[in-house]
C-alpha cells in the first residue's frame, strides 16, 4: 500500500514537472552611462531612471503576456562610469544577456557592436540619434529604435511647410550635436520647399544655467540677438547642447514663434500624448514609476516590447531566431502612434511617426497629410532608401 | 365571431399605424459625454442624454428594459432607462471599463478593465462585483460563446485571444492573434470565432473548439497605404453567410462572404469606423464613424450605404433594440 502510494506521489510529482515546463529565460541588459545631463528648463531636467524606468514597464508587460506562454523576462541595468571601457562592460553584460538596450552616444555604440559581433547578441540603439549609425556607420547587429535627427527635422519641416511658415531664420549653437541637428534642418528645408532667410550661430561662451539673476539678463540678450533679421515666419532653433534655445520664446524682436529646440519641438514620444490608447500607456508608466514617461523612456519600452514581440510569435528565446524574426519583411509592432512600426530593412531603423509637441499639448504628428510615398509615408521622414549609405555588415 | 373579426381588424389597424421597424439605436459620444438615441424609422437623433465621462462600450440590457454605457474616466457603467431616457442608476465596473458583455440571462456583466490587465465579473440584480480574472496588457474585445460557457477577451498589448471558462473563471486557452486585438465575434451556430487585430491589419477565424486559428482575412484596397488599413468592428449576420468589418482609418467597411471568407466589396463610410450593430431584423447595420461624428447606415441586403446620421462628438459604439 505505501510502495504504492509512493510511487503515485513520484508519478504526481513528474507529471507536475512535465506541465509546468521550465520557463524560457529571456535576459535583457540595459548599457547606458552614468550621469545626467543639465538642461535649461528645470522641469525637463530627466530623472535618474531616465530610459531604464520604460523598459522596465515593458519588462511587466512582456512577462504579464509570458505567464501565458512560459516565458520570463528579466533587465539588468549596467551604467558606464567616465572613463570606463564600453566594450569590455558590453561584453560581460553581453555573457549573461543574448540582448541588450543601449543608451549610447554613438562612438560608444560603435564600440559595443563591434566587440559584440562574434556573439550574436542584439543591440538595441534607444539613444543616439546620429545618422551615421544608420549610414556610413551602420552595423548589422544594430537596431536603431530611436528615430535620427533628419526624421526628427523633416517631421518639423512638413508641419511647418504645411502651415506655410516657410521662411526659417536659423538659429545654431557652437557646438558639434547643434551642427547636425542644423545639417539636417538645412536639408528638410530644401526637401520640402521651406527657405532658410538666415543662419546666425549662438556661441556658447560658458557660464551656469542657473543663476539667481537669469530671467532679467535673458530679457535683454535675447531680442538683442534677434533684431534686424531679414523677414521671416519662424525661428529655428538647433541647440541640442541646450545652451539658448529655451530663452527664445516670447524674446524675440520679431513676435515669431520659435521651433526646433524650443517651442515646437519633434520628439518620438511625449506624457501628453493620450490618443490611440496611449492614455493606458502612459497610465501604466505613472503608476510603475511615479512620473511622466519621456521619449527616451518610450524608445526603450519600445525596444523590449519588440523583443518580446518576437519571442511570442516564434515561441523561443534564442537571440538569431527573435532578430531574424525582426528582420522579416511582414514584423510589425504596435506602440500606441496610430499605426504599426516597422523596420527599413536597408539600416535596421524603426519607421515611426514623430510627434511636435510644445511642452503641454501634443500639437500634430508627422508625416503631414499630403505628402506622399510609393512604400510607407514614414519613408518621408529621414533617409529614404535611394540615398542611404549604408551597408549592411 | 364578430368579437374575432373586431380582433383581427383591431391588429390590422395597429399593424398599419406602427411602423414597419420600430426600433432605436443608442450611440456613445466619446468626447461629448453623451449619448445619441436614433429612432431608426425617420432615422433621426431624437434625443442627447448626458452620461458620464468618457463613453464608450454600449449595451441593452437583455429585456430591453434599460442601456449599459461604460464612462472609463468615472470608473463605473452608466444604466440608462431606455423608457425615460435618463441615467438612473450605475455598477461597479472597476477602472476604466471599456467594453463588456452580457450572458443569456441577463444576471452576469463581464468588464474589460483596460488599465488594469483584468475582467470584472458583476451580478447584475445585486449590483455587485463578484469577481476578478487576470488576463493580458489592455484587456478590451469581450464576447461570450452561443452557449454561454466561454467568455472571450482579447488584450491589446499581449496579443492574445483568452479563454475563460465562465463556470471555473478560469483562462483554458490563449491564442496568439496580430497585433492589437480590438473585437470578437462568435458565428451564432459557434463554429467560428473572429478576432480584429488593428495594428495587425487582419481578422483571425478562430476554430474555437480546437482553440486555434484557421485561417486570417487581409484586405487590400487600391490607392490606400496598408497602415492606414485597421480593422475593428466586426458584424456577421445570424445566417452565417454575411460579414461585415470596420476598418477604421480606411473610412471602409469590408463585406466578407463569410463561409468563403473571401472579402467581396468595400462600402466608402465616414472617418475612422469602429464599431456597429444590426437592427434585430438585420435590414440594417449601422456603424459610427468617429472622426466625421457622424453614423452610417448599411442597408443590409443591398450592401449599399444609404444615409448619413450626425451625432455627437467621437461616436464609438452603438446598441439596438425594439422600442421600448
Amino acid at each position: 500500500m505505501i510502495r504504492w502510494l509512493v510511487g503515485a506521489i513520484g508519478f504526481c510529482i513528474v507529471a507536475t514537472h512535465a506541465v509546468a515546463a521550465d520557463p524560457i529565460e529571456i535576459g535583457i541588459g540595459y548599457l547606458g552611462q552614468a550621469g545626467l545631463k543639465s538642461t535649461l528648463s528645470l522641469i525637463e531636467q530627466p530623472a535618474e531612471n531616465n530610459g531604464i524606468a520604460g523598459a522596465r514597464l515593458a519588462i511587466e508587460d512582456n512577462n504579464t503576456t509570458g505567464r501565458f506562454l512560459n516565458q520570463r523576462f528579466a533587465l539588468e541595468e549596467v551604467r558606464l562610469k567616465e572613463g570606463e571601457e564600453v566594450a569590455k562592460a558590453a561584453t560581460e553584460l553581453a555573457s549573461r544577456n543574448g540582448f541588450i538596450i543601449a543608451d549610447l552616444p554613438a562612438d560608444a555604440l560603435l564600440k559595443a557592436a563591434d566587440a559584440l559581433r562574434d556573439r550574436g547578441t542584439v543591440l538595441f540603439n534607444a539613444g543616439s540619434i546620429d545618422e551615421r549609425l544608420r549610414e556610413q556607420d551602420c552595423r548589422a547587429n544594430v537596431i536603431h529604435v530611436a528615430p535620427t535627427r533628419a526624421m526628427l527635422a523633416d517631421a518639423l519641416a512638413q508641419y511647418l511647410v504645411w502651415k506655410q511658415w516657410k521662411r526659417w531664420l536659423l538659429v545654431v549653437g557652437s557646438h558639434d550635436r547643434d551642427k547636425l541637428y542644423a545639417e539636417a534642418l538645412r536639408r528638410a528645408a530644401t526637401r520640402f520647399g521651406a527657405k532658410i532667410v538666415q543662419e546666425r550661430v549662438f556661441e556658447d561662451t560658458g557660464g551656469a544655467r542657473r543663476t539667481d539673476s537669469g530671467v532679467t539678463l535673458i530679457q535683454r540678450q535675447m531680442p538683442l540677438f534677434t533684431q534686424q533679421a531679414p523677414a521671416y515666419d519662424v525661428l529655428v532653433a538647433a541647440d541640442e547642447s541646450e545652451v539658448f534655445a529655451a530663452y527664445l520664446p516670447y524674446r524675440t524682436w520679431d513676435p515669431r514663434p520659435v521651433a526646433g529646440s524650443a517651442g515646437l519641438v519633434p520628439k518620438s514620444w511625449d506624457p501628453a500624448l493620450d490618443q490611440w490608447g496611449a492614455i493606458q500607456m502612459q497610465n501604466r508608466f505613472m503608476k510603475l514609476n511615479s512620473r511622466r514617461m519621456t521619449d527616451l523612456d518610450m524608445q526603450a519600452w519600445t525596444a523590449v516590447r519588440m523583443i518580446g514581440e518576437a519571442t511570442s510569435r516564434t515561441n523561443s528565446g534564442d537571440p538569431k531566431a527573435v532578430f531574424d524574426f525582426l528582420k522579416r519583411p511582414d514584423f510589425s509592432v504596435a506602440a500606441f502612434k496610430g499605426q504599426r512600426l516597422t523596420l527599413r530593412d536597408w539600416n535596421l531603423q524603426l519607421r515611426q511617426p514623430i510627434l511636435l509637441v510644445d511642452g503641454r499639448m501634443v500639437v500634430s504628428v508627422s508625416p503631414q497629410e499630403g505628402f506622399l510615398h510609393q512604400v510607407s509615408e514614414l519613408d518621408t521622414l529621414g533617409f529614404d532608401r535611394p540615398e542611404t549609405k549604408c551597408k549592411l555588415r | 365571431m364578430w368579437r374575432s373579426y373586431l380582433l383581427c381588424g383591431l391588429i390590422g389597424w395597429i399593424a398599419a399605424v406602427m411602423p414597419a421597424s420600430a426600433f432605436v439605436a443608442y450611440v456613445s459620444n466619446e468626447k461629448s459625454n453623451t449619448v445619441s438615441v436614433i429612432d431608426t424609422d425617420k432615422w433621426t437623433v431624437t434625443k442627447t442624454i448626458k452620461v458620464g465621462q468618457r463613453p464608450r462600450g454600449i449595451e441593452f440590457s437583455r429585456d430591453g428594459k434599460s442601456v449599459f454605457v461604460a464612462v472609463g474616466d468615472d470608473d463605473k457603467i452608466e444604466v440608462i432607462d431606455a423608457k425615460s431616457q435618463q441615467v438612473v442608476d450605475s455598477l461597479p465596473s472597476g477602472p476604466d471599463p471599456e467594453l463588456f458583455t452580457q450572458d443569456a440571462a441577463g444576471k452576469t456583466l463581464y468588464v474589460a478593465n483596460e488599465n488594469d490587465n483584468t475582467v470584472t465579473v458583476i451580478d447584475l440584480a445585486k449590483r455587485v462585483r463578484v469577481g476578478e480574472i487576470q488576463v493580458g496588457v489592455e484587456p478590451e474585445g469581450m464576447t461570450l460563446s452561443p452557449d454561454g460557457k466561454i467568455l472571450i477577451n482579447t488584450s491589446e498589448t499581449t496579443n492574445m485571444a483568452h479563454f475563460i471558462d465562465t463556470a471555473t473563471r478560469e483562462i483554458v486557452a490563449n491564442v496568439l492573434v496580430d497585433a492589437r486585438p480590438r473585437f470578437a465575434e462568435f458565428k451564432s451556430d459557434s463554429s467560428e470565432l473572429w478576432v480584429s487585430s488593428e495594428i495587425g491589419g487582419t481578422v483571425s477565424i478562430i476554430d474555437p473548439a480546437k482553440r486555434s486559428i484557421t485561417k486570417k482575412i487581409s484586405f487590400n484596397i487600391p490607392g490606400l497605404r496598408s497602415e492606414a488599413i485597421q480593422p475593428v468592428g466586426i458584424g456577421i449576420t445570424k445566417d452565417g453567410k454575411t460579414a461585415f468589418i470596420a476598418l477604421g482609418p480606411a473610412n471602409r467597411v469590408a463585406v466578407v462572404d463569410a463561409a468563403s471568407h473571401a472579402v467581396t466589396k468595400y462600402l466608402l463610410v465616414g472617418q475612422r469606423v469602429w464599431h456597429m450593430a444590426f437592427t434585430p431584423d438585420e435590414k440594417y447595420l449601422l456603424v459610427t464613424n468617429g472622426v466625421s461624428n457622424d453614423i452610417s447606415v448599411i442597408d443590409v441586403a443591398a450592401q449599399r450605404v444609404i444615409k448619413t446620421i450626425q451625432v455627437g462628438e467621437l461616436p464609438w459604439g452603438i446598441t439596438i433594440a425594439p422600442q421600448p
